[in-house]
C-alpha cells in the first residue's frame, strides 16, 4: 500500500492524518495485507460466499408502533442541538 | 438531425407502514423535528435494525401486480456513504439481489397501449432531511424521515418521449394507489421520481450518455424537466458538445435543470451484505397471502368498465383513475340504476371537476354516490332537465339535501303536462308577432329564440322536448 | 452463619445463591464487600466505571424483594459488565475517547436480562477499544493488568471482566467474544469463559465490532456459573432479528451427566507449530483426564482452519469499518473541538476519537470493501468462511465436541507486542469457531511458569449445554479453575 493509497482510503472513512501517520499506517496494513494474502493459498472457485451463520434466519417484526421517540433525551446525548434540531457545519449540495 | 429521446425512471414510493422499516418509530408526516426519530433511528451504539413485514407484505404486492418475480430470497446490504441525514453512515437498501425484478406496466400512448419494461423493485430506507436555512454556516437535521421505508421502483429506458414518462408516472402513480401500498402525496414527497434522460439519432441502438434529473416533484415538472433537458442535450451535442454522466437538479422556478455540485466525487459506496440481517425469505405462503387479498388492478377495471359498462376507452380510463373514484362510480350506477353512460358523464364531468375545484378527496366530498344516484334517477325519469340537475346538484354539493327534497323545496319539477305548455307557447307567440312572422317567412333559427323565451317563462321547468314540439306546431299552423 | 464482612474468594455464584437464599448474608452485604475490593485495586485497571451508588441500592432492592417473598434465580448476586453493553443512566464508553462520556438511555438486553433475574451490576470493565484487541492495551483507559502477574497482558478484548474475575473482586462479569474476546482473556486469567452459538444471546445494545460475529457471553469461576448466568442471558429478543426463538434449554439439569462414551475431536493442526510446547503439555493432561471420565478422543481434521486468521482480519475489519461509520460527532459521541467544515469535522473527530487499532482495522476494512478489491478480499473471505465453518460439520460427524488449546501462549508481557500482525497470532484457535458461529469454552486447565492455560471446548451448533456439562465434569475431577492469584 503506497501513501495514495492510505490517504484514499482515509478519506472514504472520514480519518483525519499527519503524513507521520500515513507513513506508519502505509507499513502496518501493508504487514495486514501480508497476512491477508495468505488466503489465495485456497481454492475458493464455486464456494458460495458466507455472510452469516447458516443457522442465522431474518425474523421480521409486526407493523406496529412500538419504541416511541423521546426527543429531549436523545437530543440532550448531542454535542450541538437546537430548536429540536442537529446540528453540524453547513452542508454545502 | 433527428433525434430520438430515451428516457427511464426511478421512482422512490413511500410505502405506507406505520412503524418504520427497521424501528417502531412512527412514520406520520409533518411531526416537530427529530419527535419521531428514536434510539434505532439515530443509531445510537448497541441498536439493530429489525425488518417491518408489512414492507415486505407491501414489496411483494407491487411485484405480483407488475407480473415481476419476486425472488424467494433477497439480500440487504449497506451502501456506505457520510452524510448528516444518513445516522448510521450507511444506508440499509437492496443492491445485487432485490426483492422484486422483471415486470411490466401498461401505459396509454398517442399510438395506443405500450408496456414499460419495470427492471426491479427493491426495499430500503430513507434518510432524514438536512435542513439549511435557519442559521448562518450551520445545517440543522431532522431524522423524523430517517428508516421510512421505501421501494424503490427503476423501469427500463423504454419511454421515447415526456408524455410517455408522465403516462408512466401516472399509471405506476395509480397502481401503488390501488394497491394502497403508497399515498403517492407527492408535495410531501410519498412519490418521488428521477429520470434519467439521453438522446440518440434516430436508428441508433446504443444509448447515449445519460444525465440523471433528480428532484422532481409533481407530473408537470417531470415533463418540463425531461423537456428542458432533452432540448439542452440536443444543443449540446449539435454544437459538437458532449453529454456528460452526471446527476442534475430541476429547478422549477427556473424551469431548467443543472449539475449537481457533487458531493460524490469519487464516491465508492463499498455496498456489501448487512451483517445483522440474513437473506430475506419469502415465503411461498406468504405469496399466496398476498395474492388472495390482492384489489383489482387498473388495467383490468378499466378493461371491465369497457366491457360490462359499454363505456368509452376514455370514460373508463377517466373513471378507474383511482380506486376511490372507480368505486364512486359503480356505487352511483348501482343506487341509481340509470344509464351507465349517464352515471359516467356525471362522475366523470360535474362530479370530478367540483372536486378538484374544492381540492377534496372522494371520501370528503359532500355529494356521495348514493346522492348522486338519487339526481340522476330524476334526470332518468324526467323530473327535471339536465341542465335544472347541475342547479340541484350545486346546492347538493353546497347545503347538503337530497335530490327529491331539493325538488320539492324549490318547485323545479320539470313541466311535462302538455295543456300547460300550450299556454305558455300560446302566451309566447301572441306576444312576439315580428318573430312569429319571420318564422314563417322561412327564417326558422328563430324557433331558439322562442324556445328561450318558453323556457324563461316556464323558470326553467317546462320540457325542453316538449316545448320544441308545440312550438312547431303551434307556428306550423 | 453470617457473612464474615470477607467475601471469601473460593464463592462461586452458584454457592452465593445458596448463601442468599439461606440469609447467610444480605446482598447489601455481599455488594459491599465487592465495591470494597474493586476500589481497593485500581492498579489492575479493570473497571472503567464504578457505580457504587447504583449497585448499593439494587443490592437493597434486591434483599428487600427477598424480604417480601420474592425469588428470582440470582438475586442479589453481584456482577459486572464489559462496557460495551449499554446501561441506562450509567457512562458507556466501549474504552474509547469517542464514547468516553456516553451516558446511554437504555440498557442493553443482556444487562436487562440479568437484572431481571436479579443480578446487581458494580460496574463496567475495561476493555480493548471497540473491542479490537487481544491484550486490553488498545483501551482509550489505559492496559489492564493481568492478576497472576501485573507486568503481563490479562488477554483480550474482554481482559477487565477476566481480570475482575480472577482477582476475585467480583464473582462474574459479562463478556463478548468476536474473534475470541471471551475464551482468550478467560484462558490467560484462569476464569471459565462461554462464547454462546451466533444468535443465542440478543446483541441488542451491545455495542457492534463485527455484526456477524459477535456474541455475548458469561465470564465466571466455573462452568457450573456459566450455565446459570446463560440461563438468564440467552433467548429470544424482539430487538434482534437474528437472536434464535429456539427455547432455552434447562443448562444446569444435564450439567452432571455421564461422559461414558463422549467423543472428542482433537484437531491435528492445533498441535503443530505455533503452539508453546508447555501448553501443548497440559492440553494432553487435560485430554488424559477426559479419558478417565470415559470419554474417547478421537483425531479429527480442520483443513482451513489455518487460513481462518487472513479471513477474519477481511471480514471482522470490513464489517466494522461500517458499524463504526455512526461515530461522527452529529447525534452523540465526542467531537472534535475545531474544524473548517463539515468534512474537517468528520475527518478530525474520528482521527482524535478512535484510537491506533480501531483506525488501523477501520482502514483495512474500507479498503476490503472499496471498489476494485471486494472480489480479491472481501468476497474471498467469505468463500473460505464457508470452508472453514464446512470443515466443522464434517469434524462433528465423526466427534461430539472438539478440544485443544484456547491460546497458543500464556499471558505475555505488557507492550510486548507491537506489530499488530504477532497480535493478532493470539487468536488462531478461537477465531474460526466465530467463522462458523458455534459455541465454545475456555476452561482453566493447568499453569505454565506460574500462569494459567485455558482449554477450549467447541461444540455442535446450539450444544451449549453439552459444553456445559462436559466442562463441568472436568471441574468436577480438578481443581485448576479453584485457584486465585495471590494477593487480591
Amino acid at each position: 500500500m503506497n501513501k495514495e493509497d492510505i490517504e484514499k482510503i482515509a478519506h472514504l472513512a472520514r480519518l483525519g492524518m499527519t503524513g507521520q501517520e500515513r507513513d506508519t499506517y502505509a507499513e502496518d496494513l501493508s504487514r495486514i495485507l501480508g497476512l491477508v494474502s495468505q488466503m489465495n493459498a485456497v481454492a475458493t472457485d464455486g464456494v458460495e460466499p458466507m455472510t452469516h451463520p447458516d443457522e442465522a434466519i431474518l425474523r421480521l417484526r409486526p407493523d406496529a408502533v412500538s419504541l416511541e421517540a423521546d426527543r429531549d433525551r436523545l437530543l440532550a446525548l448531542a454535542p450541538d442541538s437546537r430548536d429540536g434540531l442537529y446540528l453540524v457545519p453547513k452542508v454545502i449540495e | 438531425m433527428e433525434w430520438e429521446t430515451v428516457i427511464g425512471l426511478e421512482v422512490h414510493a413511500q410505502l405506507k407502514t406505520v412503524s418504520k422499516i427497521f424501528s417502531g418509530a412512527p412514520t406520520a408526516y409533518g411531526a416537530p423535528p427529530n419527535t419521531q426519530a428514536n434510539v434505532v433511528d439515530i443509531a445510537l451504539p448497541g441498536v439493530l435494525p429489525v425488518l417491518n413485514a408489512e414492507a415486505v407484505r407491501m414489496a411483494v404486492r407491487l411485484g405480483l401486480a407488475i407480473g415481476a418475480t419476486v425472488h424467494a430470497r433477497s439480500v440487504f446490504a449497506r451502501k456506505n456513504y457520510f452524510y448528516p441525514d444518513l445516522p448510521k453512515g450507511y444506508q440499509i437498501s437492496q443492491y445485487e439481489h432485490p426483492i422484486v425484478e422483471r415486470g411490466q406496466l401498461a401505459i396509454m400512448t398517442e399510438a395506443g397501449e405500450k408496456r414499460v419494461g419495470i427492471t426491479r423493485a427493491h426495499l430500503e430506507e430513507d434518510a432524514g432531511k438536512s435542513l439549511h436555512e435557519a442559521w448562518e454556516g450551520l445545517t440543522g437535521v431532522d431524522l423524523n424521515r430517517a428508516g421510512t421505508p421505501l421501494l424503490e421502483i427503476v423501469s427500463e429506458p423504454d419511454m421515447r418521449s415526456p408524455a410517455e414518462a408522465v403516462a408512466y408516472l401516472k399509471a405506476l402513480h395509480t397502481l401503488v394507489r390501488y394497491l394502497e401500498i403508497c399515498d403517492g402525496n407527492m408535495q410531501e414527497g410519498s412519490f418521488r421520481c428521477d429520470a434519467n434522460v439521453s438522446i440518440r439519432p434516430l436508428g441508433e441502438s446504443r444509448y447515449g450518455m445519460r444525465a440523471e434529473l433528480k428532484n422532481i416533484n409533481s407530473f408537470r415538472f417531470v415533463e418540463r424537466a425531461i423537456d428542458y433537458e432533452v432540448r439542452r442535450q440536443i444543443a449540446l451535442v449539435s454544437s459538437g458538445g458532449q453529454v456528460r454522466q452526471e446527476t442534475r437538479l430541476y429547478d422549477s422556478a427556473r424551469d431548467e435543470t443543472r449539475p449537481m455540485r457533487s458531493k460524490e466525487e469519487a464516491n465508492d459506496y463499498r455496498y456489501f451484505p448487512d451483517p445483522d440481517l440474513p437473506p430475506l425469505i419469502v415465503a411461498p405462503e406468504l405469496l399466496a397471502e398476498v395474492k388472495a387479498t390482492m384489489p383489482e388492478l387498473p388495467e383490468a377495471k378499466r378493461q371491465r368498465f369497457c366491457e360490462h359498462y359499454g363505456l368509452s376507452a376514455y370514460d373508463a380510463a377517466v373513471l378507474t383513475g383511482s380506486r376511490e373514484l372507480a368505486d364512486y362510480y359503480e356505487e352511483t350506477v348501482r343506487s341509481s340504476a340509470v344509464e351507465p353512460k349517464l352515471a359516467a358523464n356525471w362522475v366523470a364531468g360535474e362530479f370530478l371537476a367540483r372536486l378538484n375545484s374544492a381540492n377534496l378527496d372522494i371520501a370528503d366530498a359532500p355529494v356521495s354516490a348514493g346522492a348522486l344516484g338519487g339526481l340522476l334517477r330524476r334526470i332518468a325519469d324526467g323530473t327535471v332537465s339536465g341542465k335544472t340537475a347541475k342547479d340541484i346538484f350545486e346546492a347538493m354539493w353546497e347545503e347538503g339535501g337530497d335530490a327529491d327534497g331539493i325538488i320539492a323545496a324549490r318547485g323545479l319539477q320539470q313541466i311535462t303536462d302538455d295543456s300547460a305548455i300550450e299556454q305558455i307557447v300560446a302566451e309566447v307567440v301572441a306576444a312576439n308577432p315580428k318573430q312569429v312572422a319571420q318564422y314563417r317567412a322561412g327564417e326558422e333559427k328563430v324557433l331558439t329564440f322562442f324556445v328561450g323565451q318558453v323556457m324563461k317563462a316556464s323558470r326553467g321547468k317546462a320540457n325542453p322536448g316538449k316545448v320544441n314540439a308545440i312550438l312547431k306546431r303551434v307556428l306550423a299552423s | 452463619m453470617r457473612f464474615s464482612g470477607e467475601f471469601p474468594l473460593t464463592l462461586t455464584i452458584a454457592e452465593l445463591v445458596q448463601g442468599l437464599a439461606a440469609g447467610q448474608y444480605s446482598s447489601a452485604e455481599l455488594v459491599q464487600d465487592v465495591l470494597r475490593r474493586v476500589e481497593a485495586q485500581p492498579g489492575l485497571n479493570a473497571f472503567i466505571t464504578v457505580d457504587r451508588d447504583g449497585a448499593e441500592k439494587a443490592a437493597r432492592a434486591a434483599d428487600a424483594a427477598r424480604a417480601s417473598g420474592q425469588n428470582a434465580p440470582l438475586l442479589g448476586v453481584p456482577i459486572a459488565h464489559k462496557d460495551i453493553f449499554c446501561t441506562a443512566g450509567v457512562r458507556t464508553t466501549c474504552g474509547s475517547r469517542m464514547l468516553a462520556d456516553f451516558i446511554s438511555p437504555y440498557d442493553a438486553t443482556v444487562v436487562a436480562r440479568l437484572n431481571a433475574a436479579g443480578c446487581v451490576p458494580v460496574g463496567k470493565t475495561n476493555m480493548d477499544e471497540f473491542a479490537m484487541g487481544s491484550s486490553n492495551e488498545t483501551s482509550f483507559f489505559g492496559p489492564v493488568r493481568n492478576p497472576w502477574d501485573v507486568q503481563r497482558v490479562p488477554g483480550g478484548s474482554s481482559g477487565g471482566s477476566a481480570a475482575a474475575v480472577a482477582a476475585r473482586l467480583v464473582p462474574a462479569a459479562t463478556g463478548t467474544d468476536t474473534g475470541g474476546s471471551i475464551r482468550q482473556p478467560a484462558a490467560l486469567c484462569g476464569i471459565t469463559g462461554l462464547k454462546p452459538s451466533y444468535g443465542r444471546v440478543s446483541r441488542y445494545g451491545m455495542i457492534a465490532f463485527a455484526s456477524s460475529l459477535d456474541q455475548a457471553g458469561p465470564m465466571a469461576q466455573t462452568a457450573e456459573d456459566c450455565a446459570l448466568l446463560l440461563a438468564a442471558m440467552a433467548g429470544f429478543d424482539e430487538r434482534d432479528a437474528t437472536a434464535l426463538t429456539a427455547a432455552v434449554p434447562d443448562y444446569h439439569a444435564t450439567l452432571r451427566s455421564s461422559l461414558e462414551g463422549l467423543r472428542i475431536g482433537v484437531v491435528r493442526e492445533h498441535f503443530g507449530a505455533g503452539l508453546d510446547a508447555a501448553v501443548g503439555a497440559a492440553m494432553q493432561a487435560a485430554l488424559r483426564e477426559y479419558e478417565r471420565l470415559g470419554a474417547k478422543l478421537v483425531d479429527i481434521s480442520l483443513p482451513n482452519s489455518g487460513h481462518a486468521l487472513p479471513c477474519y482480519y477481511v471480514l471482522a475489519p470490513a464489517e466494522a469499518s461500517s458499524n463504526l461509520a455512526r461515530y461522527d460527532g452529529v447525534r452523540y459521541g465526542y467531537r472534535a473541538a475545531e474544524y473548517r467544515d463539515l468534512e474537517d469535522m468528520y475527518k478530525k473527530t474520528r482521527s482524535e476519537g478512535f484510537g491506533p487499532e480501531v483506525k488501523r482495522r477501520i482502514m483495512i476494512g474500507t479498503y476490503a470493501l472499496s471498489a476494485g478489491y471486494y472480489d480479491a478480499y472481501y468476497l474471498k473471505a467469505q468463500r473460505l468462511r464457508r470452508l472453514i465453518a464446512q470443515d466443522f460439520g464434517q469434524a462433528f460427524e465423526s466427534c461430539d465436541v472438539i478440544a485443544g488449546p484456547t491460546a497458543p501462549s500464556p499471558a505475555f508481557a505488557i507492550g510486548a507486542k507491537s506489530d499488530p500482525v504477532s497480535m493478532y497470532l493470539n487468536d488462531i484457535y478461537t477465531i474460526p469457531v466465530n467463522l462458523a458461529g458455534l459455541p465454545a469454552i475456555s476452561l482453566p486447565a493447568g499453569f505454565v511458569e506460574g500462569l494459567p492455560v485455558g482449554l477450549q471446548l467447541i461444540g455442535r451448533y446450539l450444544d451449549e449445554a453439552r459444553l456445559l456439562n462436559v466442562a463441568h465434569k472436568f471441574q468436577e475431577a480438578t481443581d485448576w479453575h479453584r485457584r486465585a492469584p495471590a494477593g487480591f
